[in-house]
C-alpha cells in the first residue's frame, strides 16, 4: 500500500499537534516514527488510519484521496495497534475473532487463523479468558495478535512493546519483521526506544513538537544525524 | 388480537378454579402481557436511538439527552390524560377505537417508558471506553458494524434499561387507569385492581395481588443484581448457566 501525507496540520484547540508535516512511507518497508513524548506520533498514526481528519493537508493513499474514494475498501487492508489497548467486553478469542467476523470471511476459517494468531504471541492457551481480565502486556500481545490476524497491507504499530518484558519484545519485534519480510506489507511504528526503531526499521522519522524535522534511512540517520535535534534526541539530552 | 387469543386460552386453563382465582390469574396475565408488550415496543425505538445519541457527542444531542432525562419526570397521568384525548372517540386517533382496551394502555406506557430506556441506553453507550469505538474502527468495522458492536459492548447497561423500563410498567397506575378505564375482567391490571379492591375495603384481595406485584418485581430486582455481579458475562451464559466466562 503506498500511503503518502502532505502538509499534514492537527490542531487541538490551542495545541498544534502536527504542523506541516509531509513524507511518503516507502512501501513493503518498516518505518519508524521517533519523537519524545507528546510529538505527534499518534496523531499522525491516527490521521493515516482515518481516525481523525488533519485541520490542513491530506492523506493520499495509492494515489488517491481516500476520503473521497469509498475509503472502506482501504480501510479493511490497514490496521492500527493502539498504545493503551481496548479489549471488547467478550473472550480474548472473540476478540482477535473480530475483524475477521466484519470483513465477513468464513466461520471455519476465521476460528482456525485466531487460535494461530493467538499461537503466535504465546496466547494460545488463553483463548477462553475473558479478555478485560488480561494483564497489561497479555493485552498487548492479544492487541497485535488481534491486527495480524488480518493480514493487512499496511500496520501501524503504536508504541506496541511499552508494556512487555524483554523476552515478549524480542518475540514481537520478530513477528513484525517475519510479517513485512513474508508478505511485502508496510508497517509504520511509533516509538519513543530508540533501540527498537534501531533494531526494526529501515526508514525513520524524527518528529519534535509537531514537526518533522529529519527523515532518512535508519542507519544513516543514527550514525550521521543531519539536524542538531535530532543529534540531541539520539544522545538522550533531550527530556520532554 | 393477540390479547384476545392470551385471554381466551387462559381462561380455558384456568375454567376449573373459582371465579376470584379466575380473575387474579387473568388480571396477572394483562399486566404482564401489557408490561411485556410497552417494554418491547419501547426497547426497539429507545435502545437503537439511545445508542445514536450515546455515540455523539455534540451540544445538540446532550441537549436531547437532557430532555430525555426531563420526560423520566413525566407525571403518569399526564401520559394518561394525553393518551385519551389522542384516542377518543373525537381525537386524532379515534376511529382506531382502541381506547379502553390493552392496546391503549400499551401506548400510553411506551409514552412513559421510550424516555427511560432511551435515556439509559444513551448512557450505557457513552459510557464505554472511548477508544472501544477507534479500535472497532480500526479493526475494519462499517458503520452499521459499529452500532452493533457498541450495543453488544454496552449490553448489561441496555439490560439494565428494559427491566427498569418493565419494573416502571408494572407498578404504574395513573395512565393506565384513565385510558383503560379498570374494567372488570378487561382492562384491569394489578395495580389498578389494587387501587379498587381498596376503595371497596377488600383488603385481603388488594393484598394478594399487591402481593403478586412485589413477586414480580423481586424477581426483576434479583436478575438485574445477578448480570451487574456477573458483569462481562453474556447474557445468555449469565441466565443458562448463571454466569462464566466469555
Ligand atoms: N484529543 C486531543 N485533545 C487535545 N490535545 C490532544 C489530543 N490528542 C493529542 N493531543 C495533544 O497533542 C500532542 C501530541 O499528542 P500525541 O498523542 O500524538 O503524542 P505522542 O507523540 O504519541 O506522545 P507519546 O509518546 O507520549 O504517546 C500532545 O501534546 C497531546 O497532549
Ligand atoms: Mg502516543
Amino acid at each position: 500500500m503506498k500511503v503518502e501525507v502532505k502538509g499534514l496540520s492537527k490542531r487541538f484547540e490551542d495545541r498544534l499537534a502536527l504542523d506541516d508535516v509531509g513524507f511518503q512511507v516507502p512501501e513493503g518497508k518498516i518505518t519508524a516514527i521517533v519523537g519524545p513524548s507528546g510529538s505527534g506520533k499518534t496523531t499522525l498514526l491516527r490521521i493515516i488510519n482515518m481516525l481523525d481528519r488533519p485541520t490542513k493537508g491530506k492523506l493520499v493513499i495509492n494515489g488517491k484521496d481516500p476520503a473521497k474514494n469509498g475509503h472502506s475498501q482501504v480501510l479493511k487492508k490497514m490496521v492500527m495497534v493502539f498504545q493503551n489497548p481496548v479489549m471488547f467486553n467478550r473472550s480474548v478469542i472473540a476478540n482477535v475473532s473480530y475483524g475477521l467476523k466484519v470483513r465477513r470471511v468464513d466461520k471455519t476459517k476465521v476460528k482456525d487463523r485466531s487460535e494461530k494468531a493467538l499461537e503466535r504471541v504465546g496466547l494460545g492457551d488463553r483463548a477462553g479468558q475473558y479478555a478485560p481480565t488480561l494483564s497489561a502486556g497479555e493485552s498487548q500481545r492479544m492487541a497485535f495478535a488481534r491486527g495480524l490476524v488480518l493480514e493487512p497491507e499496511l500496520m501501524l504499530l503504536d508504541e506496541f512493546t511499552a508494556n512487555l518484558d524483554p523476552g515478549n519484545v524480542a518475540l514481537l519485534e520478530k513477528l513484525v519483521m517475519d510479517y513485512n519480510k513474508d508478505s511485502d506489507s508496510t508497517i509504520v511504528l511509533a516509538t519513543h526506544n530508540l533501540y527498537q526503531a534501531k533494531r526494526l526499521s529501515h526508514h525513520c522519522i524524527f518528529l519534535f513538537d509537531g514537526k518533522l524535522i529529519e527523515k532518512g534511512r535508519t542507519k544513516k540517520m543514527f550514525s550521521s544525524p543531519k539536524d542538531p535535534l535530532t543529534k540531541k534526541f539520539l544522545s538522550g539530552e533531550i527530556a520532554w | 388480537m393477540i390479547w384476545e387469543l392470551i385471554r381466551e386460552v387462559t381462561l380455558q386453563l384456568i375454567s376449573g378454579l373459582d371465579p376470584e382465582t379466575q380473575r387474579v390469574v387473568l388480571i396477572t396475565v394483562l399486566t404482564l402481557y401489557m408490561a411485556t408488550m410497552s417494554t418491547t415496543v419501547s426497547s426497539l425505538i429507545g435502545i437503537p436511538l439511545g445508542a445514536f445519541i450515546g455515540m455523539r457527542k455534540s451540544q445538540l444531542f446532550l441537549l436531547f439527552r437532557v430532555f430525555t432525562h426531563s420526560l423520566y419526570g413525566l407525571p403518569p397521568v399526564i401520559a394518561g390524560l394525553l393518551v385519551y384525548m389522542l384516542l377518543s372517540r373525537a381525537g386524532p386517533l379515534g376511529p382506531l377505537g382502541i381506547l379502553f382496551t390493552p392496546t391503549s394502555m400499551i401506548v400510553a406506557q411506551c409514552l412513559l417508558i421510550t424516555p427511560l430506556i432511551t435515556g439509559i441506553s444513551a448512557s450505557a453507550v457513552d459510557s464505554l471506553p472511548k477508544n472501544i469505538e477507534d479500535t472497532a474502527r480500526s479493526l475494519g468495522a462499517n458503520r452499521i458494524d459499529l452500532i452493533k458492536t457498541m450495543l453488544y459492548e454496552a449490553r448489561l447497561g441496555l439490560f439494565t434499561a428494559v427491566m427498569l423500563g418493565f419494573g416502571r410498567a408494572i407498578s404504574e397506575v395513573g395512565a393506565v387507569i384513565i385510558v383503560g378505564g379498570n374494567i372488570k375482567w378487561h382492562t384491569q391490571v394489578l395495580t389498578t385492581s389494587i387501587v379498587l379492591e381498596t376503595q371497596r375495603g377488600n383488603f385481603n384481595y388488594a393484598l394478594t395481588l399487591g402481593a403478586i406485584l412485589m413477586l414480580i418485581a423481586l424477581i426483576i430486582s434479583l436478575v438485574l443484581t445477578i448480570a451487574q455481579k456477573k458483569k462481562g458475562s453474556n447474557l445468555r451464559s449469565l441466565l443458562i448457566k448463571g454466569g462464566g466466562k466469555g
